[in-house]
């Protein structure tokens, strides 16, 4: 009896040895990076759309660091959905910076104590140096002839969004209609009535901007996306002659937030590239790259540079002449309704507006 | 052997059906995968395959695989040899919790391994000052890996194994022969095709888990991304082509292994 | 450990199983556990029961089951076919089973997608035929489930069903049992364990599927919306407690289909299942 019980913990501790084998990889991998050490690594965490925008980028940043501080930096990307990246950020993945969609996600990881407090002054603006809207995506033609947010509540007209619960990003298009209702006078309850509305019309609720836009372009499910402005436009542009976009009377002016994650930073010893990586994006050169991404820039004279005077707000293809930027839209934000912490407990918590939408 | 050739009728329609079912539910997703794939032309997709983060991609997924496979074989075996050579208490229980990982939805899978090791998680501030990061690392993708297919090679052993019996292994014994020598000479020609089919299935599943991995890879790019993940990063960033492209990557590989099986069985049978 | 045995090696491999066991699968679940009980009983409750989640536990159940039943008889008569005829394309037929597997669950569910919205090669046709519609529907999720479940009955069945003696079947019809009487008296007692088994694993994978339902179910409150999804939005919402509340109890309704295979596998065969 005795020998096998020391036989059984022999074999324990032998297997655990070789199972944590691979634990040590990880050791050797950060040995291995401290022997080159002039070469800077920084990890930004960002979210889905953003991937050709920082590819270019960081090419950018990368030549630029090099020039004035004479050290070679590598951006190493991560993407994802904004609210699971922000999640994974405060569970342990070693982000330098993170690049997200709203602010509520960056609060996220400053909750988890990764971020000092005023990360949202630590840059100009809000520390958003680019914007974005919400904007419709209809079949071209427009056949269901669709140009604002009543039209969506119409008994013929089917909408694409993504579930605001799972998909930070649709969190945006919901209080865009939500302010869109509120405009026009309506009480709570008939906004709630006229939301309820819209969202029964809603085809498919996807869990992601990216199955939305699927489900609308490749499935051909629906009559109008909701769609982020860029996203809208690379549709446009991988899809010549198919999609047009509607600008609304008004939406909402999406700022998506970038923070230094002082924690791993300091740990890193980057806290300095990192903070340049993100002011330069304030940059002139930066700010093109950004409105030719489709984003809206917050310097005023690129932003310019990008503007043309719209007489319809149809969109039918990208402007050959790169002017893209509709400015005759009326835009709310995040403030009107309170901040992130109180759009969210009013709206998409547990049993909150979103959900008493669906009670029966 | 004339029970198997009476059949008539009936064989060609159950043959009929299998091919219908299978025509319909697996070929026709997977002609749908490859024709998507060469939608832009050859080119566009010989561009998409070989790009450097593709590569990379595909050599994590690999190496995941490899480790995992090679943990649950030695499990596998080691856990259908306790569970039916052996009579003990508690043995209903040993099973079904082996069993549990593949039923666990993947989502949970991740999960779990990020309580575990996360920031907020049990481990954490035992591993963390000795430099040791298991998830948003490649060990968290091998974890994952290792967990969703867990059960995949001891289910395939078991029931072989229990038909069986244990007489042989018993009188091996009594000659006076060793545990190895008994397993070698005595089990493993019973269980070798039994096996291979398992470790076909681990690998095949291995290669494929996205959800588990998802949870805790971080996605870093040409870090700890692997190549579902690669996939949906393509698929994300509007590469609708680009991530069929890449998801044919598998595809090949899946069939490279399957191919692989074929050729040993013929070995094996020309050995009989 | 009652009565020893004489073959050797039980300590070993018990310790190896155990060991393996615990860092893979026991400690981590602890975690789970650990973080639901940071709500109350009447709280945790309460989280479980809400009407979205169980229409929730309600989809993701009934598709499944569908799902692997449909999956149990079809792998019956392929692993049958596999086995016992010989006929051109039987090796291509078998070497494909497993491709479901290799393939990420997410592009699985995008191409099944594609290809049953009314707008789609096949689902173009049913919907002119029929009036029936795939994609977005519970029909739809079933399909991706079949899809995912397919290598499991085969795989149960094929290594049982090989290793059967035909001396047995022979015996019968010597004895003038017709064919049907052989299968249903000898072959299928023999192989009932595997099915069975083979289907509730499939079953109990089809419950927690993610990637590939997602895209095809339209995910709709209350119609098509799965448990998975609900658990994604829980995190998404950053509330750990209430995530691990509901992964808990699917955990335990895994559980439970396991060991009802395990009481059923000892009670069919005590030979066959070795779990005595």
């Amino acid at each position: 009896m005795k020998k096998r019980i020391t036989a059984i913990l022999l074999t324990g501790i032998l297997t655990v040895s070789s199972l944590s084998a691979c634990g040590t990889d990880v050791a050797s991998a950060n040995a291995a990076d401290a022997e080159k050490k002039e070469a800077i690594e920084l990890t930004n965490v960002s979210y889905d759309p953003t991937r050709e925008l920082y590819a270019a980028y960081n090419q950018v940043f990368e030549a630029y660091y090099e020039e004035n501080f004479g050290q070679k930096i590598t951006v190493t990307q991560s993407h994802g959905g904004s609210g699971k990246q922000a999640l994974e950020v405060a569970n342990g993945l070693e982000a330098d910076v993170v690049t997200l969609a709203l602010e509520g996600d960056v609060q996220v990881v400053a909750d988890a104590g990764l971020i000092e407090d005023g990360f949202t002054s630590e840059f100009d603006l809000d520390s958003s140096p680019y914007t974005s809207t919400i904007v419709f995506l209809v079949r071209s033609g427009n056949p269901k002839s669709i140009y604002d947010w009543d039209d969506l509540i119409r008994e013929d007209v089917g909408v694409i969004t993504p579930n605001p619960k799972t998909s930070g990003g649709a969190m945006w298009n919901y209080l865009a209609a939500w302010y869109y209702f509120e405009q026009q006078g309506q009480s709570e309850e008939e906004i709630l009535a006229s939301i309820r509305k819209l969202y029964g019309n809603v085809v498919v609720l996807d869990s992601g901007a990216r199955g939305a836009t699927t489900s609308f372009v490749e499935n051909k499910q629906g009559d109008v996306l909701l769609a982020w402005e860029n996203e809208a436009f690379l549709s446009l542009k991988e899809y010549p002659g198919e999609y047009e976009i509607v600008v609304p009377s008004v939406s909402i002016l999406c700022q998506p937030t970038v923070a230094v994650v002082d924690e791993v930073a300091k740990k890193h010893g980057t806290e300095a590239a990192a903070k340049e990586y993100l002011s330069y994006l304030y940059s002139e050169a930066a700010q093109e790259i950004e409105a030719q991404n489709f984003y809206r820039p917050s310097n005023k004279e690129v932003y310019n540079k990008y503007v043309f005077s719209a007489e319809s707000n149809t969109i039918t293809e990208v402007p050959a002449d790169g002017k893209w930027i509709n400015d005759n839209i009326t835009l709310t934000n995040i403030e009107h309704f309170g901040g992130w912490a109180e759009a969210r407990a009013k709206h998409f918590a547990d049993g909150a507006n979103f959900d008493q939408i669906y009670e029966q | 052997m004339e029970i198997r050739k009476d059949s008539g009728i009936m064989k060609w329609i159950l043959i009929g059906i299998s091919f219908l079912f299978l025509g319909v539910f697996l070929l026709l997703p997977l002609f749908y995968i490859i024709a998507t794939a060469f939608r832009d032309g050859i080119g566009g997709y010989l561009v998409a395959v070989t790009d450097e983060y593709a590569i990379k991609a595909a050599l994590l997924t690999l190496k995941a695989t490899l480790i995992s496979v090679l943990i649950n074989t030695f499990f596998g075996l080691a856990a259908a040899w306790c569970l039916t050579k052996f009579a003990f208490k508690g043995k209903k229980i040993l099973s079904t919790f082996i069993d549990l990982p593949v039923t666990v939805s993947p989502i949970i899978a991740g999960l779990i391994y990020v309580l575990t090791f996360g920031r907020q998680g049990i481990l954490y501030k035992y591993l963390d000052p000795y430099g040791i990061q298991i998830i948003f690392a490649v060990p968290g993708i091998v974890l994952a890996t290792i967990f969703v297919t867990f059960p995949f090679i001891s289910r395939e052993l078991i029931p072989v194994l229990t038909a069986q019996g244990t007489d042989e292994e018993e009188a091996a014994a009594l000659m006076g022969a060793k545990t190895f020598t008994i397993f070698r000479k005595v089990t493993l020609p019973h269980i070798k095709w039994a096996l291979l089919y398992g470790v076909v299935l681990c690998t095949a599943r291995a290669m494929g888990e996205f959800g588990a991995v998802s949870v805790l890879s971080g996605h870093l790019r040409g870090k700890t991304n692997t190549l579902p993940l690669y996939i949906e990063l393509l698929y994300q960033g509007y590469d609708f082509t680009g991530a069929f492209a890449a998801s044919s990557i598998l595809v090949i590989m899946a069939i490279i292994i399957l191919i692989l099986r074929l050729l040993l069985q013929n070995k094996g049978k020309r050995e009989v | 450990m009652k009565k020893k045995s004489i073959i050797p090696g039980f300590g070993l491999s018990f310790g190896i199983t155990i060991t393996i066991l615990s860092v893979i699968v026991i400690l981590p679940m602890c975690s789970l556990v650990v973080f639901a009980s940071k709500l109350s009983f009447s709280e945790f409750l309460y989280t479980i029961s809400r009407p979205r989640i169980m229409s929730g536990y309600f989809v993701s159940i009934s598709t499944a089951f569908f799902a692997s039943l449909i999956n149990a008889v079809m792998g019956l008569v392929l692993a049958w076919v596999l086995v016992r005829y010989e006929f051109p394309g039987k090796r291509f037929l078998d070497g494909i089973i497993e491709l479901p597997f290799a393939l990420p669950t997410a592009v699985a569910g995008i191409s099944l997608t594609h290809m049953t919205t009314t707008n789609g090669c096949v689902g173009k046709i049913f919907y002119d035929l029929f009036g029936i519609r795939i994609a977005y529907t519970r029909l739809g999720i079933t399909i991706a489930l079949i899809f995912i479940g397919i290598p499991f009955v085969v795989r149960s069945i094929q290594p049982v069903l090989e290793k059967i003696d035909l001396q047995y079947e022979e015996a019968a019809y010597i004895l003038g049992a017709d064919r049907k009487t052989t299968f249903r008296k000898v072959i299928f007692p023999e192989i009932l364990p595997a099915l069975i088994s083979g289907f509730t694993l499939a079953f109990a994978r089809c419950i927690g599927e993610y990637g590939s339902v997602v895209f095809i179910a339209g995910n709709t409150p209350y119609e098509t919306e799965i448990v998975p999804l609900l658990i994604m939005a829980e995190l998404q919402e950053f509330d750990y407690s209430a995530a691990t509340s509901i992964a808990l109890v699917m955990l335990f309704i895994a559980f439970v289909i396991l060991s009802v295979n395990a009481i059923i596998q000892s009670r069919v065969s005590r030979r066959v299942s070795g779990i005595s």
